[in-house]
């Protein structure tokens, strides 16, 4: 024990104020693991070496000073959607070709401010669309995780496969994840990390990549629920640049952790068990969750979402009618990548064929159609009207509660070659994600056991609106009890 | 009394409907900070959220929205205090994000209505159905070069107001009087230059014909971006003609969207019902509803400037002007406050007859407009000053005006310089008319024997020898005298 790898990015915040560690020397052990490992993982679309020994350098300055924000010297990746001034920015997606944006997200630029150093962009389903992380343009990431009986390379999970497998192979002390349906949950599930998706708004999009705006949320991604909760207070916070931001205080997330959960009123939702096909060892796991939660003091109580079962449909006909426009600034004309053509109908037609892959598409196609004349009032419109039951199915369910326990998958994290091939089968693995995003509610996963073929398993917890530390607080009362010190097959800290 | 068109088959009603996209004056664009002037060097007004770069995000700019609130309030309209914006998806290489943002389902300002005077003295008024804000899109260049195309992103994302009215109007010339008076109406309040030539100002016109008596619409045709008022008049002539035509051949008209040739005077199809785009509108996920307070819309009302109509209104109550010279005197506001400038403390009739008469004849001679006219209002004041006390006769003082044009020195020192005080001596007129009447005993005889339109004969001699000076009351005063002995 105690390499440079053990640290968890409150551990080396401590150090690094201490002066027991530099954070040049925190950076080079992390790039050096990112040389050592990345081969294998594809984690990172870009690296960013000298950027971050720069960073790192000048966060050794303001520490000698006693300066520095919270997360000064702290080595970071960030997930590819988020736009990174003078770092090309991909989205994963070939259609953005070298696209260097001359610009910087909100949610990275508060993490800058704060002092962290990042290691470079990390890989993700093309634009942030998919639950495996195999739709990258940049090929696929493994997760760095195996089934103790086998050597097949399993899925990291997605859309924020790349952040997820970086946290836990020990690349990075923690990373940006965004969550539409369940981007940032699942894949740390899938990874054994945690995860938080905050409540819509909380986190600015001003400078991220959208997908589905009504639904996207930048969210930490981290070893554990400490390390995201010092994340999260650094990058959430109001921002003039998005109207869909919202103006309220940013609390002491880290302090949340020591709140408890005596007197906590947890709901199970019924229908998570009935209406989602959830493996053997999640539901054990699910009730394991339980018990922790009540042995430490909280009340379970039996809950009613009755919507949920349409949470997934209407999830994939709002989101994508979003995303259809979305991505129709992808057209060849101002920056990414162009194929000539003698027409502008042509060259639209060329350039989007070359740029967006077969799962983008698929969904540019599905979105196109249930916006279209004739078919918006069956697709479209049932969608939000479903969506707006889904929200209050919540807040009923909140009136009695203040947290929800639910798995976060539906199974752990498959092998590469065990995709699916029917779309609408990997659409499900958000089948308990989903709700939460529609609802706009915020949400976390926690490692919380391995399945019997020794992967890693994921319990959410669900919220109620900006009340993230309740979230945190019962998050890491799992974390207390689960006790999980797993740790992947490709890690930096072991020897190869 | 009303518009017909004859054709083949008998008499035929015109139906019109305008859409009226104009440029709301603001610094910054709808939803960027971006300058919103017109003109510039291409691309120099853009910014990254104009030209749709990944992960940029609109934000309303409240300015634009309180135009269109002030807008709405101008045309008498519903305000809705809640409204929403849409995105009208489309594929355009001037048009960065890939689709429009519009206000479709829900637009911030209701049914409306405009009082549009005719020139045979008749007012109507037109509904309008409303008034929603949306961005422009930028401009696509194909001139410059045999193979590409150049964009231009200045004004992609420059507030504009749609404002439609309802099929209210019947003829070509309603149709200008809309316009115009819709115009002054922006002008006025200050939400629009009204510029047609920049292009702040464009039209979509909505044409079809019927029978009179018929109580249903027949199909219509829409005229795109029609850009000026005397276009828009001769296009619903020509697309009218053309509808008759085939209606009267026995064939029907096809709803399309169609372009006006000015040149050819004709219409010419641009695209069919069938071709037409399928928008695809949602409501922006980026954006909130706009939700506004009537407090608020309370505000801006009370700090509306007086419109049209009431102007009018107080000009004819205070001034004693004539309702045709209240209309022209508020056609612009600058030029009714000049009338005002000069109505104070001046014979407010005459001031209108002049303003009306020789000062405007004044500015069309010397190109000149009301702001930067060659003279002030205090200056003209001055001038009518002169005339009301006697100093001057009218004649005179158009001498003094055109004087005043050319030097800019006041009609008092102009007075002063040529000599052109008016001869109010009894004893000076009285000599200078018998002298002509000794001149002229044969006229004088006739006009003794009752040629009496002979008069005007001696008063214009008289004036002539005292140089137009002389007091046209006293001349008129002594010549009978003197005649009549």
């Amino acid at each position: 024990m105690s390499g440079i790898h053990d640290f968890t990015l409150a551990s080396a915040r401590d150090a690094l104020k201490a002066r027991k560690i530099s954070a040049v020397e925190l950076t080079n052990a992390h790039i050096d693991a990112i040389e050592r490992l990345d081969g294998q993982l594809n984690s990172f679309i870009t690296r960013t070496p000298d950027r971050a020994r720069e960073g790192a350098k000048a966060a050794d300055a303001a520490l000698a000073k006693g300066e520095g924000g919270n997360l000064c010297g702290i080595p970071l990746g960030i997930k590819d959607l988020f736009c990174t001034n003078g770092v090309r920015t991909t989205a994963a997606s070939k259609i953005l070709g070298n696209f260097v944006p001359p610009y910087e997200s909100t949610v990275t630029a508060n993490l800058l401010k704060d002092g962290a150093v990042f290691l470079g962009k990390l890989n993700l389903d093309e634009f942030a669309m998919g639950s495996a992380n195999l739709t990258s343009a940049f090929g696929p990431v493994e997760n760095p995780w195996k089934r103790k009986d086998s050597d097949a390379k399993l899925v990291p999970g997605g859309s924020s496969g790349g952040s997820a497998a970086a946290v836990a192979a020990g690349l990075v002390l923690g990373a940006t994840g965004t969550d539409t349906g369940g981007s940032i949950r699942q894949p740390a599930a899938f990874t054994g990390i945690a995860g938080i998706k905050p409540t819509y708004g909380r986190c600015s999009r001003f400078g991220t990549i959208a997908f589905a705006s009504s639904l996207d949320q930048a969210g930490p991604m981290a070893r554990n629920l400490e390390d995201c909760a010092i994340l999260l207070e650094s990058m959430a916070g109001f921002d003039p640049r998005d109207s869909t931001s919202v103006d309220t205080p940013v609390p002491n997330y880290e302090a949340s952790l020591k709140r408890g959960v005596k007197g906590l009123r947890v709901g199970i939702p019924r229908e998570y068990y009935t209406k989602t096909g959830l493996s053997h060892d999640v539901a054990l796991l699910w009730e394991k969750g339980m018990r922790w939660l009540q042995e430490a003091g909280a009340t379970i109580f039996d809950v009613s979402l009755p919507h949920t079962e349409y949470a997934l449909p209407s999830y994939y006909i709002a989101a994508l009618a979003e995303a259809s426009s979305n991505l129709a600034r992808y057209d060849g004309v101002r920056f990414g990548e162009r194929v000539s053509a003698p027409s502008l109908d042509g060259l639209y037609e060329a350039s989007r064929a070359a740029g967006f892959g077969e799962e983008v598409k698929r969904r540019i196609l599905i979105g196109t159609h249930v916006l279209s004349s004739g078919y918006y009032d069956a697709y479209y419109l049932r969608a939000q009207k479903v969506r707006t039951l889904i929200q209050q199915d919540f807040l009923k369910a909140f009136e009695n509660v203040d947290v929800l326990l639910t798995p976060t998958a539906p199974s752990g994290a498959f092998a590469q070659d065990e995709k699916p091939t029917d779309p609408v089968q990997m659409y499900l693995n958000d089948v308990f994600t989903v709700p939460a995003s529609m609802a706009g509610v915020p949400a976390l996963s926690v490692p919380a056991g391995l399945d019997a073929r020794g992967v890693p398993l994921g319990l959410q917890l669900i919220g109620k609106f900006f009340d993230e530390e309740t979230l945190i607080a019962a998050g890491h009362a799992i974390e207390q009890a689960a006790a999980f010190h797993h740790r992947p097959t490709l890690h930096a800290g072991v020897s190869a | 009394m009303s518009y017909r068109i004859t054709g083949s088959t008998g008499e035929w009603e015109i139906v019109v409907g305008l859409e009226v996209h104009a440029q709301v004056v603001s610094e910054a664009k709808l939803f960027s900070g971006a300058s919103a002037e017109y003109g510039g060097e291409p691309n120099t007004h853009v910014s990254l959220v104009d030209a749709g770069f990944p992960g940029m995000l609109p934000v309303l700019n409240q300015e634009c929205v309180a135009q269109a609130v002030r807008t709405g309030l101008g045309l008498e309209a519903e305000i809705n205090l809640f409204s929403r914006f849409d995105r009208k998806n489309y594929f355009y290489a001037d048009l960065p994000t890939g689709y429009q943002i519009s206000q479709f389902a829900h637009p911030i300002i209701g049914k409306g209505k405009v009082l549009v005077d005719l020139a045979d003295g008749s007012t109507r008024e037109i509904g309008v159905t409303r008034l929603h804000l949306e961005q422009d899109a930028g401009k696509s260049i194909h001139d410059q070069d045999p193979t590409r195309s150049f964009i231009d992103l200045n004004r992609a994302g420059v507030a504009l107001m749609e404002i439609v009215s309802e099929p209210d109007i019947r003829s070509p010339e309603e149709a200008g009087a809309y316009l115009r008076k819709l115009r002054q109406i922006l002008r006025y309040i200050g939400t629009c230059d009204g510029n047609m030539e920049e292009g702040s100002m464009r039209a979509d016109v909505n044409v079809s014909v019927r029978k009179p008596g018929e109580t249903d619409y027949r199909t219509r045709c829409e005229i795109k971006n029609v850009n000026s008022i005397r276009f828009v008049m001769m296009a619903i002539e020509v697309e009218a003609q053309r509808q008759i035509e085939v209606w009267e051949a026995g064939g029907t008209v096809d709803q399309e969207t169609r372009l006006f040739d000015h040149v050819r005077s004709e219409t010419r199809s641009l695209r069919s019902k069938e071709d037409a785009h399928d928008y695809r509108y949602f409501p922006d996920p980026d954006l909130l509803p706009l939700v506004i307070e009537q407090s608020w819309v309370d505000e801006l009302k009370t700090a509306l400037p007086e419109l049209p109509e009431a102007k009018r209104a107080r000009l004819e109550a205070e001034y004693g002007v004539s309702r045709y010279e209240s209309s022209v005197l508020c056609v612009e506001q600058a030029t009714a406050d000049f009338y005002e400038t000069v109505a104070r403390g001046a014979d407010a009739r005459l001031a209108a007859n002049w303003m009306l008469g020789d000062f405007f004849a004044a500015l069309n001679r010397t190109g000149r407009s009301i702001e930067d006219s060659p003279v002030s209002a205090e200056g003209l004041r001055e001038l009518l000053g002169l005339i009301s006390n006697s100093t001057i006769n009218g004649k005179i003082a158009k001498e003094v005006l055109e004087d005043m044009v050319e030097t800019g020195d006041s009609a008092s020192a102009i007075v002063e310089r040529k000599g052109l005080r008016q001869v109010t001596d009894t004893g000076a007129i009285e000599s200078a008319i018998r002298d002509i009447l000794a001149a002229n005993t044969d006229k004088v005889d006739e006009y003794k024997s009752g040629k009496d339109k002979l008069f005007g004969f001696f008063v214009g001699q008289t004036m002539k020898a005292m140089k137009g000076k002389g007091n046209p009351a006293l001349v008129n005063e002594t010549l009978k005298k003197l005649l009549s002995e």
